[in-house]
């Protein structure tokens, strides 16, 4: 390829282009954060609908002019009832829970707008029509550019001009600036916050369905649109700055520029340039580019408020009960079920190193998919390249994660609440695509396969014993550091940053070696997985994993140490339960919503509030 | 205009108001004095609907209004002044007026930003400064300003003389009796005696969540205030 300075300019080109989708995503996502605190990963679907309506309605409309962009603003319109649909259905029941489950019940949307996508619109990925009157391209200095990247290059800035105008100019704007910034008073001062809230997620939604339409012609359509996009999206927000309007467009033309000129330097992963860029404004600038310090700081998500007391004797004895019967356990059931066992201890433990960051760490990771898969690859890959046996690749499989999540931690301690939660997302979502895309190594889509134990481990029953003696054992001590005197520090430094700090502990060094024990324990239950299948595949290290850690531990809920040991029992029972169905993240998505709103303290949690008095200590 | 009956507050399992109960009438101004802690600002919250009593009556104007949110209660007529101002710190004077503005009200003369200026010149001077930029004093004027923008028959204040100037605080007891003459009700907390002399009507005392004692200002007996209100060291 001749590499004239007209393609150079064509490559800037095609990258601002890309840049005005991922704008109008991002503060979309970014205003209804702001004003009604909901982190919303469902923006990413909205964004995919969009595209998908969009598809159909210029389709219905026929041809001309008029139909193509009448057909984008009405699929944006529709995107936009969507949201508000979904605020007043379900997120409104939610305001005064926890931001985490009002998170989740956003995941739950993701996973049924996911569905309802395939059913609908069916699941091959469908090429957007081409703008009429802009099908062609310009030529500049010899190298063609698509005429419609300039109406996206124009659409963007317009947007951006309008959105200050209404923000700046408007009665709404001024309520929605207020309400960003102090809610209850602009409450108190007469304003109807369900109502501002009603709108701003519809013009929120309605941002991200324009996003999804416009880049029709460009990118098309496909069902792998809407987890993407929330990834870059909340790089986006974090690159610009939470809240800022002016910082999110940005920090989308960074994004854009990068993916159009690193494909030149480095085709196979434009998105580990996103996170070098990502890393070094969060080195210089915590807030991101344009972003205040404070604004979406404050939003600690409160997963632990109750204090975590030791296990009385009747609760001990419980233990020792399930200890016994897990014992048996192979005399009892067959094989399979032995295997579902396993698979429940692997994720326990997965989930209980996840309960160790959100519940005393007060840090809410959304990516600890990292964190299990990556044990998961670090055991086949030595396997696979170095012929490691067994014992030494779980050995150190945790050892490889352990300081992977150190160098994870090392960025993330440096943010708090959302943004914390946003960057371990990006992160997870980083080791993904290279998995995913340095195929020569990893295998790629197809994973690796052959991963099996050694001779003495490779029958299911002994296998069943190593894996609950090291998951146990995992989990017991991991009880155990939230116990002593660390464990009584990191819990200082969730409840009070300022506090700590003065009296001379070196916070973001505890928080971060809080990442690396939970990286190492989460690695082991990962590298144990993978002697468990046989295999391993990058769905491992998917967001959906993640969330499916998350759900664990909220479902057993975050205020006890039994919690991510029932949540995982369950969720892993359930998900076999499902899983063979045809549109199962379709059914997992309402159970995640109706169990958000039906129990917003966890299975455990709610045993907890009922039969709490028994389990605990006499003289308390 | 106002009756608050045997309210109780809880945060959490914790009570902090009992059997609460004050009135207010028509064109007066009533102070609520007691310590930090006694229970004054969780008082305004209640009846403003920030926090949600879990028993007892707050009649506003006649109608019961205990489960009302705050704005339907703000539309009624019935303002707050939080007592650490809460201003919206990222918006100009002008707009921190806009947010609160509701349409005029029958019988009163309605304000506006430059009726408001005249009241507070110094906000009128930079109308486009941001709130977060103001002082203290400015920040106490302009959220009295923006709680006027709603036109409210009656106005809670929570402690707006803490933290300020005196010469600024004698600015502020002339505003308030300059708007008990418009014809507002006023309900509010103070700990400085001087001003709530100087300004009131009527006086209670909160002491541990509830009123313990109640009288004309005139009235207030020296043995009440060193009992309930004066700092004490050393048991009491």
């Amino acid at each position: 390829m001749d590499r004239t300075l007209g393609f150079y300019i064509v490559q800037f080109l095609t990258g601002l282009a890309d840049a005005s989708a991922l704008f109008l995503v991002a503060c979309g996502l970014s205003l209804i954060f702001g004003v009604s605190r909901i982190v919303n990963l469902a923006h990413g679907s909205f964004y995919m609908v969009g595209a998908y309506v969009a598809y159909y309605l210029i389709g219905f409309f026929s041809e001309g002019g008029c139909a193509f962009w009448a057909g984008i603003v009405l699929a944006a319109v529709v995107v936009g009832l969507i949201g508000v649909g979904i605020e007043v259905l379900l997120l409104r029941r939610l305001y005064g829970a926890p931001e985490l489950f009002m998170l989740f019940a956003t995941f739950g949307v993701v996973l049924i707008m996911q569905d309802l996508s395939r059913w609908l619109f069916g699941a091959e990925d469908l090429l957007g029509p081409r703008a009429p009157g802009l099908a062609g391209s310009v030529n500049i200095r010899g190298t063609l550019l698509p005429q419609y990247d300039l109406a996206l290059i124009l659409i963007a800035p317009l947007i951006l001009g309008v959105l200050w105008l209404l923000l700046n100019r408007t009665r709404w704007g001024i309520l929605v600036r207020a309400a960003t910034e102090d809610r209850e008073m602009s409450d108190a001062l007469g304003v109807n916050q369900t109502r501002l809230f009603t709108s701003v997620f519809f013009l929120g939604s309605f941002l991200a369905g324009l996003g999804g339409a416009i880049q029709l012609p460009k990118g098309g359509a496909n069902l792998l649109m809407d987890l993407n996009t929330i990834a870059e999206a909340f790089v986006v927000v974090v690159v610009g700055g939470m809240g800022s309007i002016p910082g999110a467009y940005l920090a989308a033309v960074i994004i854009g520029e990068l993916g159009s000129f690193g494909v030149l330097v480095f085709p196979e992963s434009t998105l580990v340039l996103m996170f070098l860029v990502m890393a070094v404004v969060l080195v210089i600038r915590p807030h991101g580019l344009l972003g205040q310090a404070g604004a979406g700081a404050h939003v600690a998500f409160r997963a632990a408020e109750a204090v975590l007391q030791p296990a009385s004797k009747k609760l001990k004895l419980l233990g020792l009960a399930c200890l016994v019967l897990i014992l048996v356990m192979p005399v009892l059931v067959g094989t399979f079920q032995l295997v579902l066992l396993t698979e429940i201890a692997l994720f326990a433990l997965a989930s209980m190193s996840l309960y160790f960051m959100m519940g005393p760490g007060g840090m809410v990771s959304f990516g600890h998919a990292a964190f299990f898969g990556g044990g998961a690859y670090a055991a086949a890959l030595l396997v696979h390249y170095l012929q490691t046996p067994m014992e030494l690749a779980v050995l150190l499989a945790p050892l490889l994660v352990g300081l992977l999540a150190l160098i994870i931690g090392w960025f993330c301690v440096r943010l708090s609440g959302v943004y914390m939660a946003m960057l371990t997302l990006a992160f997870a979502q980083i080791c993904w695509s290279i998995v995913f895309q340095w195929g020569e190594v990893t295998g790629g889509d197809d994973g690796l396969l052959s991963i099996w134990p050694s001779q003495w481990a490779s029958d299911k029953i002994v296998f069943y014993y190593l894996t609950m003696i090291l998951s146990i054992g995992g989990i017991l001590v991991l009880r155990y550091f939230i116990f002593t005197p660390f464990g009584y520090t990191m819990r200082a430094c969730r409840d009070s940053a300022l506090r700590v700090d003065s009296i001379g502990i070196n916070l973001a060094r505890h928080q971060c070696l809080a990442f690396a024990v939970a990286g190492v324990f989460a690695g082991l239950a990962g590298g144990l997985y993978v002697f468990s299948k046989g295999s391993v595949f990058p769905d491992e290290m998917a967001i959906p994993r993640s969330f499916d850690f998350l759900f664990m531990v909220l479902l057993g809920g975050v205020e006890t140490l039994f919690g991510p040991i029932a949540g995982a029992a369950a969720f892993t029972w359930l998900h076999d339960q499902i899983s063979r169905t045809d549109f199962w993240q379709l059914i997992l998505g309402c159970i995640f919503v109706l169990l958000v709103v039906a129990f917003p303290q966890g299975i455990v949690g709610s045993i907890n509030v009922r039969w709490g008095r028994f389990f605990a200590n006499q003289n308390h | 205009m106002l009756q608050v009956e045997d309210l109780n507050t809880f945060y959490g399992k914790a009570q902090i108001l009992f059997d609460m109960r004050l009135a207010v009438k028509r064109g007066e101004i009533v102070v609520l004095l007691g310590r930090n802690g006694a229970g004054k600002t969780t008082t305004f919250k209640s009846i403003m609907g920030i926090v949600r009593p879990q028993s007892g009556k707050i009649m506003f104007k006649g109608r019961p209004i205990q489960t009302l949110p705050p704005y339907k209660t703000c539309a009624l007529g019935l303002g707050y002044v939080p007592e650490d101002r809460r201003i919206f710190s990222g918006l100009s004077i002008l707009e921190n007026l806009e947010v609160g503005k509701q349409p005029p009200r029958a019988g009163l003369e309605p304000w506006t930003p430059a009726r408001l200026f005249e009241l507070f010149p110094n906000l009128g001077e930079r109308p486009h400064q941001r709130g977060g930029t103001l002082s203290g004093g400015e920040q106490q004027m302009l959220t009295i300003a923006r709680t006027l923008m709603g036109n409210p028959e009656m106005i809670i204040l929570d402690e707006p003389s803490e933290g300020l100037a005196p010469v600024i605080v004698a600015q502020l007891a002339r505003t308030i009796l300059r708007l008990k003459q418009e014809g507002v009700s006023i309900l509010l907390a103070e700990q400085n005696l001087n001003f709530a002399n100087y300004v009131g009507d009527r006086v209670y005392i909160v002491y541990h969540g509830s009123i313990c004692y109640e009288s004309a200002i005139a009235e207030l007996s020296a043995e009440a205030y060193e009992k309930y209100c004066a700092l004490q060291i050393g048991g009491g």
